[in-house]
């Protein structure tokens, strides 16, 4: 052990109360920083994951418009023209099977979906309800979303065994009293088809549950009398954080409309954005009131122990020395303050995720969420190092810049 | 009490070398209107294996004097030179590595480290100059402890010694690091009759063993009376 080590220990350990009030103090800090990170981004991963088993990564839906040429080529049919920020778009995506073997070719990409989707009224034998009905190859767009993890009753494979099987929210199911092989009418724009329920599914996103039906692209086709095209491609990535440089690229060689879902929950997105920098202030507080106790601490310990400094610099102590020793009280306080302080944090974000919380609108829980990241612990260890050294410099240089002389004469400021 | 044993890099034996030298020292303290002139122009000399008495009333510069020679302070004029290097006009760093290595002090208060104990306290300049093994100064420090007749309260707490062994212990703890020079402000001002007897004997005795130059500031006429060397001063000057 360093003299300057063996020196800090010992000043420490002689002023336990303060010690004490400081390390309680750092455990507080870590912990709660840990805890609010872990609760925080909880729920914003759980939403990401809940709309990412939705709707996917990437939605690829309107074509852009390159010349007049391809505007008339295209006016033809259920095709309509928008325009959004100065560029015309033709809804909808007209080739889907080019446009999803062009898709593949990138690499982050792990699956795509061709979608149709309608308007369409659902009776049951109880009531009728509006609804949307979204026609895909179940294959496909299994890889692009969590509905075989969503389904709550009934079987996929009966689905996929059956041409006029379907997949109904459970809000909706709930609505028309529909359960598992009850069957249903589908009806639009004077066409309407008879199928059954294969399976309920449930994402937790209410307005999901509440209108979503899926049934077997080539019926929904048939019941939209639309033989080609697709109202849009859902994409699913590796990486879903990569999505708006993949749905940058994508559109840039596609040329469609390409969306990812960041910008798609932009709003959901903004407000968890906000907690964080909410809960953000909160744990900068923390961490601010430990640096605080260290920082009356230190500068206790320096007032008390001029003497034990001008004795130290007639032994022949440097002006580093001093401060190191005091630096040292510091790390010690900071590295028992962060081990206990992230058990501490594990241990509160552990009971925190036992707390019961229903909720069911943007996802479904039944219990608070919090996730478990190394990089809270790194984070609420480092932001609690930068906090206790910077206050704790002051009251070292300060001990460092007594003069000796200035303390055996009693004259020392 | 036992005689210190001689050390790795320890002086000779008591001779004349001329072991600290101060010519022309002016300071002034305080500042404003409250500012006063304390050392006048003083010069100085101490040879080792020599036990010096600076004596004086109260006020007159005594102290402020040992703290210039021992380099806890600067003079504002005027030049000290440690074993013939003129330190007064080095950095804050070499001054400090001179302290270390050449001068040993002696404080009215003991000012002994209270959290540590006897043997750690006179480990502690030991440490920070790192001439020896740890094995090597624990026995040097045990020895010293040994010499001012406390070996067997080395693992004892600063705090659960009486005064006149705190002194002793300081003692031990200025002669840690073998220097050349001994500084002691009143080493008996705050101990008994017996004890200052004893703190005396002891800070002359093993001084002169290691042929230590010993610069001594005192109240007591009894005890400058038996030093080698008596310097007066007044108002900032000797007389």
């Amino acid at each position: 052990m360093s003299p300057n080590l063996r020196i800090a220990y010992r000043f420490l350990t002689a002023k336990k109360r303060a010690m004490f009030m400081s390390l309680s103090c750092t455990v507080l800090g870590v912990g709660l920083f840990i805890v609010t990170q872990a609760t925080t981004s909880g729920f914003e991963q759980f939403f990401t994951k809940t709309i990412l088993g939705i709707n996917g990564a990437i939605r690829i839906e309107d074509k852009i418009q390159d010349t007049m040429r391809s505007m008339a080529a295209a006016g033809g049919g259920d095709s309509h023209f928008s325009r959004r920020d100065g560029v015309k778009y033709i809804e909808g995506v007209e080739e889907p099977q080019a446009l999803m073997e062009a898709v593949r070719t990138f690499s982050n990409v792990r699956g795509v979906s061709a979608v149709v989707r309608g308007n369409v009224q659902i009776t049951s034998a109880f009531k009728t309800e509006d609804a949307q009905v979204f026609g895909v190859r179940l294959e496909d767009h299994i890889r692009v979303s969590d509905l075989a993890e969503q389904i709550t009753s009934g079987e996929l494979e009966d689905y996929r065994q059956s041409p006029n099987g379907a997949l109904v929210g459970r809000v909706l199911a709930d609505r028309l009293q529909l359960a598992v092989g009850d069957s249903f009418v589908v009806a639009t724009r004077g066409a309407s088809r008879r199928v059954h329920v294969s399976a309920i599914f449930e994402t937790g996103y209410r307005e999901v549950d509440k209108t979503n039906v899926y049934l077997h692209l080539a019926e929904v086709r048939s019941l939209l009398k639309r033989p080609s095209g697709a109202t849009y491609l859902q994409i699913s990535l590796f990486d879903p954080g990569r999505a708006p440089e993949d749905a940058f690229r994508m559109e840039q060689v596609l040329r469609h409309s390409v969306k990812p879902w960041q910008e798609r929950e932009k709003t959901w997105l903004a407000v968890f954005r906000a907690l964080r920098i909410s809960t953000g202030i909160t744990v900068t507080v923390f961490t601010l009131i430990a640096s605080l106790a260290m920082f009356n601490t230190l500068a206790m310990i320096v007032l008390e122990k001029t003497k034990d400094i001008a004795i130290l610099r007639s032994m022949g102590y440097e002006r580093r020395d001093i401060t190191q020793v005091f630096l040292w009280q510091a790390g010690i306080v900071l590295a028992i303050g962060a081990v206990i302080g992230a058990i501490f944090g594990a241990a509160v974000t552990w009971l925190v995720g036992q707390v019961p919380l229903p909720i069911n609108g943007i996802f479904k829980t039944d219990h608070f969420i919090v996730t478990w990241e190394l990089n809270h612990y790194l984070a609420a260890i480092a932001t609690a190092v930068v906090m206790v050294m910077v206050a704790s410099l002051i009251p070292a240089r300060r001990a460092a810049r007594l003069e000796p002389g200035d303390i055996v004469r009693g004259t020392a400021q | 009490m036992s005689a210190l044993p001689p050390s790795p890099g320890a002086a000779g034996p008591a001779g004349t070398t001329l072991a600290l030298r101060c010519r022309n020292l002016h300071r002034h303290l305080g500042q404003g209107e409250g500012r006063v002139h304390v050392l006048k122009g003083v010069s100085f000399e101490a040879e080792r294996g020599q036990v010096y008495a600076i004596v004086g009333p109260s006020g007159c510069g005594k102290s402020t004097l040992l703290y210039l020679l021992g380099l806890l302070d600067r003079p504002d004029d005027g030049e000290i030179e440690i074993n013939g290097r003129v330190m007064s006009n080095h950095d804050d760093w070499a001054r400090t590595a001179a302290r270390g290595e050449h001068i040993g002090f002696v404080f009215q208060f003991h000012f002994l480290m209270l959290e540590f104990t006897a043997l750690e306290n006179v480990l502690m300049p030991m440490r920070k100059l790192g001439r020896l093994s740890p094995e090597a100064m624990k026995a040097r420090a045990a020895s010293l402890l040994e010499a001012v007749g406390l070996g067997e309260k080395t693992h004892r707490l600063a705090t659960q010694l009486s005064g006149g062994e705190q002194q002793r212990v300081a003692i031990a703890r200025a002669l840690a690091n073998q220097p050349t020079i001994l500084l002691a402000d009143e080493p008996t001002g705050n101990l008994d009759v017996k004890n200052s007897n004893l703190v005396f004997e002891l800070l002359t005795r093993l001084a002169k063993e290691q042929g230590q130059a010993v610069v001594l500031v005192t109240h007591n006429p009894e005890i400058a009376q038996r030093c080698d060397v008596i310097r007066r001063m007044r108002d900032g000057v000797f007389v």
